[in-house]
């Protein structure tokens, strides 16, 4: 799946995560910033790539600000950021 | 058993992720009115998300889902079925004909997954001076119809009256859907008391539903809940009344009775019945059998 | 007439014979809205003294400018019993060479009177004061109920400053502190921001998670067995454990009970409770509200209580030792019972004791009350970080996901089962709970200790290292 314009899904409330995804050139970077970086920020990349992998995203930028959202909620937003970036531009 | 059902938006994962910790039987997820139109399919996945990977044991949970005059409601259907919920609640429900599309493209969607029919059970939400009207015809459209929902907020616009804390102007609303619902055979659930610091008031207007024949009650605020569980569960002298009959019934059968009396009153199969229903409901609640 | 009046903070100082090494002492009534601390600090770095140490009952954020009095050694020495978050990172990050001694609010009078921590020069803050020094927290613009944190150090500074923004002719009627500990009374312009002195009125927590938590609270104690008339309660200003007391409120009301005394740090709730007839007393070493203030100026039953009094475990008798039911906090609470309310999740000083392990060990149920996870992060863990009160003196830790009792207390155990509350080992409800969050990584933690935690009893109970670092 090509992300093809710039999206974002959720929001910076407790309990919630902001994800922002843009179009890239090299492959998936991404970005994560954590209240809880220490115990789980391993974790949450690992959550986050294998959406972007499910998806077929092979390409793209994504910022993550994270305030301690568990695994499902990560999992959605990244997932809803997804759906809306490969819209057309 | 439902005897509380409580209503959270469903783009809130802060509320969603401790919904199986409020107490209540049921919990609603709400994509509709709770969820601003663009937001819709944040809240269509994270609701999926919740139920595929949140352990709701011991609460059931429902999806209120866009009503079926939005382009929603199709997408909202297809993320949410697979997950099995409890039953899906079909807002703005005005005619036995909105309830057999809404049946027609779940059942679809069902064997598109290899689902048995009528797995997911359809809950109509009754909030039209239409759907009023026709409650019977929706509550016995399809046998995925397993209860009728009041929603009298919306119901009392429609109507041009004011909503009360009295709810005079849902008495009738209130007496037809019970009237239709127990006709059809289905659960009947009144509208959640909106005011959240009012605690006589959610006491009074639950014992109302209670009394009027409602199944269970909703709410839109974790502090009704306790209430609504304990207007709803039966009483201590409910339960040993049961007992009672069952016991009754046993000595008759045993005698090679016909018929039998407690108390002087004839026990017909009705009684029966609701005896029967009592105690399933005490034993789910760890009501012990009581002194008799 | 006579008076103990001086023109300035500056002159005070100069008259009491402070020197570098001393001690000085400050207490946290006016809370967040304090000027008083930082307005002495400043004079005392003014005058060139340096290596102080510093005996405050409490810091705030307000106190943050401390932190140049220690890059510049006018401070050398922190003895406290709570510090706030800002503070505290500092703290963690390891600026000062000498650990910060924690106390309890019980240890910290305790201390004081038998010679443990002697005070120089006390500073105290007074919402009114008459020229000889009488003076009150009741009255005033400034005003903030009780001076309970501030009798050990008047009674035992060899020097005793009192500083106030309302003087009043001689004799001030109702005092709380007497002429016969003061030196000095100097007036300034305003001791403190009434804003952050005391918060208007608190609402009952909307939380859905938090009032879970409260009708669970309340279900312990009302099955407890302690419940019935004679009643005695503390609980904290926390959303949670006010709403504990508001459907406690109910309970006590609906089944005719009256209690003997409400203690603490007092809150409208409370108020509320003494007039609605659940007490008979407020015992009240700091209010929190104005609704607080009102009560203990106007009511006779609310009643002002010196730290010695409320907790202190060398008086001949404490409050707390009387105490039925106590409602505590916690930022992390393990499977031994041992709960941490120094340190948050990443190691960084952002609390402490207050009277946490004085009412612990004084009441007869001490009950935590903690959502199961807070941003991701459990609550029950194998190991706090930091012991700020032993397990020992914990009975039961309510969540919104199940209850857990300490094994130390099967007769309670026993009553809750009974009352068909969710109970479960408290391992239980760890696995439970990372079975929503998934497990935390442990975070790692410096090898300099920054603080030492010293239980009401003047022993080390814990200590608190530095956090490496940048970590977030």
């Amino acid at each position: 799946m090509e992300i093809k314009k710039l999206a974002s899904a959720g929001t910076m409330e407790s309990s919630d995560a902001y994800v922002e995804i843009e179009p890239g050139t090299d492959g998936v970077e991404i970005q994560l910033d954590s209240v809880v970086m220490a115990q789980f920020g391993e974790d949450i990349l690992t959550v986050v790539r294998q959406v972007l992998g499910d998806l077929g995203v092979e390409k793209a930028k994504v910022r993550v600000v994270d305030r301690g959202a568990l695994d499902c909620v990560i999992r959605a937003r990244v997932e809803t950021a997804v759906l809306r970036g490969k819209g057309e531009a | 058993m439902r005897r509380s059902m409580l209503f959270l938006p469903g783009n809130n994962p802060n509320m969603l992720i401790n919904g199986n910790c409020l107490g209540s039987d049921a919990v609603i997820f709400d994509l509709e009115d709770a969820v601003s139109p663009a937001e819709k399919d944040a809240a269509r996945i994270l609701v999926r998300n919740t139920i595929r990977y949140m352990d709701f044991r011991g609460c059931e949970i429902i999806v209120r889902i866009n009503s079926i005059d939005t382009d929603f409601w199709k997408e909202d259907v297809r993320a949410i079925l697979p997950h099995k919920p409890g039953l899906i609640m079909l807002p703005k429900t005005g005619t036995a004909q909105d309830v057999l599309t809404a049946d027609a493209f779940i059942s679809q969607v069902e064997q598109e997954l290899g689902m048995e029919k009528n797995t997911v059970g359809l809950m109509p939400l009754i909030e039209t001076a239409l759907g009023v009207e026709n409650a019977f015809a929706i509550a016995s459209a399809s046998s995925r119809v397993r209860a009728i929902f009041l929603g009298a907020e919306d119901l009392t616009a429609d109507l041009r009256c004011k909503r009360t804390k009295e709810s005079r102007e849902i008495e009738y609303a209130r007496t037809r859907l019970v009237v239709a619902a127990r006709a059809a055979g289905v659960d009947v659930y009144d509208t959640p008391f909106t005011d959240v610091n009012d605690d006589e008031g959610i006491a009074k207007d639950a014992a109302t539903a209670k009394a009027l024949g409602f199944t269970g009650k909703a709410s839109i605020s974790p502090r009704h809940v306790e209430v609504i569980n304990r207007v709803f569960s039966p009483t201590r002298k409910e339960v040993d009344y049961a007992y009672e009959v069952m016991e009754a019934i046993a000595l008759a059968k045993q005698q090679g009775k016909g018929a039998i009396s407690l108390y002087g009153k004839m026990i017909d199969a009705p009684i029966v019945a609701r005896a029967q229903q009592t105690i399933e409901m005490a034993q789910a609640l760890g009501m012990d059998k009581g002194e008799m | 007439m006579a008076t103990k009046l001086v023109s300035s903070i500056q002159e005070a100082i100069r008259l009491c014979g402070l020197k570098d090494g001393m001690t000085v002492s400050f207490h946290h009534h006016l809370r967040n809205g304090d000027y008083v601390l930082n307005l002495v600090m400043e004079e005392i770095a003014a005058q060139g003294i340096r290596d102080l140490t510093m005996n405050a009952s409490s810091l705030f954020e307000t106190h943050s400018p401390l932190l140049g009095h220690i890059e510049n050694h006018v401070v050398s020495l922190i003895q406290t019993d709570y510090m706030a978050a800002g503070l505290g990172r500092a703290i963690s990050q390891g600026i000062m060479e000498k650990p910060v001694q924690f106390r309890t609010h019980g240890g910290r009078p305790s201390d004081i009177c038998r010679g443990a921590t002697p005070i120089d020069v006390a500073f105290i803050a007074a919402p009114t004061a008459d020229p000889m020094g009488n003076c009150s927290g009741k009255y005033g613009p400034s005003a903030c109920g009780s001076l309970g944190y501030a009798f050990a150090d008047a009674m035992h500074a060899k020097k005793v400053v009192v500083i106030t923004d309302n003087l009043v002719p001689y004799p001030l009627q109702d005092w709380s502190i007497s002429e016969d500990f003061v030196d000095y009374v100097v007036t300034v312009d305003a001791i403190g921001n009434p804003k952050g002195i005391v918060s208007g009125t608190t609402q009952i927590t909307r939380d859905p998670v938090g009032l879970v938590m409260a009708s669970h609270a309340a279900q312990v104690i009302a099955n407890s067995g302690l419940l019935k008339d004679g009643f005695s309660f503390q609980t904290g200003a926390g959303g949670a454990s006010l709403a504990a007391a508001k459907f406690l409120k109910d309970i006590m009301l609906e089944k005719g009970i009256q209690g003997s005394f409400g203690l603490g740090g007092i809150t409208g709730y409370m108020v509320d409770m003494l007039q609605a007839g659940c007490f008979r007393n407020l015992m009240d070493v700091q209010c929190f509200d104005l609704k607080a203030v009102e009560s203990i100026r106007t009511d006779p039953r609310h009643q002002e209580i010196s730290a010695m009094q409320y907790a202190s475990p060398t008086a001949k008798s404490a409050v707390v030792d009387s105490l039925d039911v106590v409602i505590l906090g916690a930022t992390e609470i393990d499977t031994d019972f041992n709960v941490n309310v120094h340190t948050d999740s990443n190691g960084y000083i952002m609390g402490g004791s207050g009277g946490h392990s004085d009412t612990a060990a004084g009441a007869k149920l001490s009950m935590i009350i903690a959502p199961m996870f807070r941003a991701r992060l459990p609550i029950v863990t194998d190991r706090v970080q930091c012991i700020s009160t032993p397990g020992r003196d914990i009975d039961v830790l309510v969540t919104q996901g199940g209850i857990a009792v300490n094994p130390r207390n099967a007769e309670l155990k026993e009553r809750l089962v009974k009352a068909g509350l969710p109970i479960m080992d408290i391992r239980e409800l760890k696995e439970k709970t990372e079975r929503i969050t998934g497990a935390p990584k442990t975070i790692r933690r410096g090898d300099r200790v920054v603080a030492e935690v010293i239980y009401r009893d003047g022993t080390l109970l814990d200590s608190i290292y530095n956090v490496p670092g940048e970590q977030r």
